[in-house]
């Protein structure tokens, strides 16, 4: 069995409607989105982001992770090569089920976030059984 | 033999040297545009990287985001360095279902040829909210000297 070789994703920017008043990039992060009976669990890719520099929000629907990069120190440092840059991260979503905003939970470990949803306990899916005669 | 640049050769003796004034004058909008330092997107391996130095060191900057910090494997040998490991999916709850798997999971390397040579005892590497700094100290030989000139 040949093990998959890891390939290259290029960081795509977010396309934005305004004009930003600063000059930093804003990125949009690869996600794993997963989910269960009970929650929705989604995993976002932002390397170089520290916990104190992430925010989530929930807003109407709206799940909005953003994730803001104080860029690599490079001073007095002369660049060789150039194969990554830096900048902010920014993502939403439209959530679909009720989440039951209380107990949103969020890690971040090695630039890698994740966030547990529970779902609203009227959002679960629930099996009614047909009773017969 | 005098040594004499071939460029200074007189034009009738180097048929060549429209295609080098063309070189220079390209060599010169390279360089003129150097503030802001180009991104080549065009290399495909896997962890991109970023290369700087200094006076002392060579530093190399890699994201690799959900690699704990232990287990990037490097090697360097002479003037290749060389990063291997691997990006494991999270634990997979079987009950559930993906709606999105946009993260890549699977084994990396890749080997670089760093641009001068290098004091292979004192490389350092740190990891931080996924990405690796690899900060490789500069042979002896290759840091840049003063060199004083006399009065006489």
């Amino acid at each position: 069995m040949t093990e998959k070789e890891l390939q290259l994703q290029k960081k795509r920017e977010v396309q934005q409607s305004g004009e930003p008043t600063k000059p930093q990039k804003q990125f949009i992060p690869a996600v794993d989105i997963f989910e269960t009976d009970d929650l929705v669990n989604i995993v976002a890719e932002m390397p170089g982001v520290d916990k104190k520099d992430v925010s989530i929000g929930l807003e109407e629907g709206i799940l909005t992770i953003s994730g803001s990069m104080h860029g690599e120190i490079v001073e007095n440092e002369n660049p060789l090569l150039k194969e990554y840059e830096t900048g902010n991260y920014l993502r939403r979503f439209s959530m679909s089920e009720d989440i039951d905003q209380e107990k949103i939970e969020a890690s971040m470990s090695s630039g890698i976030l994740t966030v547990r949803l529970p779902k609203a306990t009227r959002a679960k899916p629930r099996k009614i059984e047909v009773k017969g005669e | 033999m005098a040594l004499i640049r071939f460029l200074d050769k007189p034009f009738y003796r180097n048929p060549w040297s429209q295609l080098e004034r063309m070189r220079q004058e390209m060599d010169r909008l390279n360089r003129n545009s150097n503030n802001d330092f180009a991104t080549y997107p065009s290399s495909s391996a896997y962890p991109a990287m970023n290369i700087t130095e200094d006076a002392n060191n060579v530093y190399v900057r890699a994201e690799i985001p959900g690699l704990p910090a232990n287990e990037p494997e490097l090697f360097v040998e002479g003037d290749t360095l060389t990063i291997k490991g691997e990006r494991k999916p999270g634990a997979v709850d079987e009950k559930g279902s993906y709606h999105r798997r946009e993260i890549e999971y699977g084994r990396f390397s890749r080997a670089i040829t760093l641009p001068t040579q290098i004091n292979t005892e004192k490389v350092k590497a740190a990891s931080k909210n996924g990405i690796l700094t690899v900060t490789l100290p500069k042979a002896e030989e290759v840091k840049p000297k003063k060199i004083a000139v006399e009065i006489k």
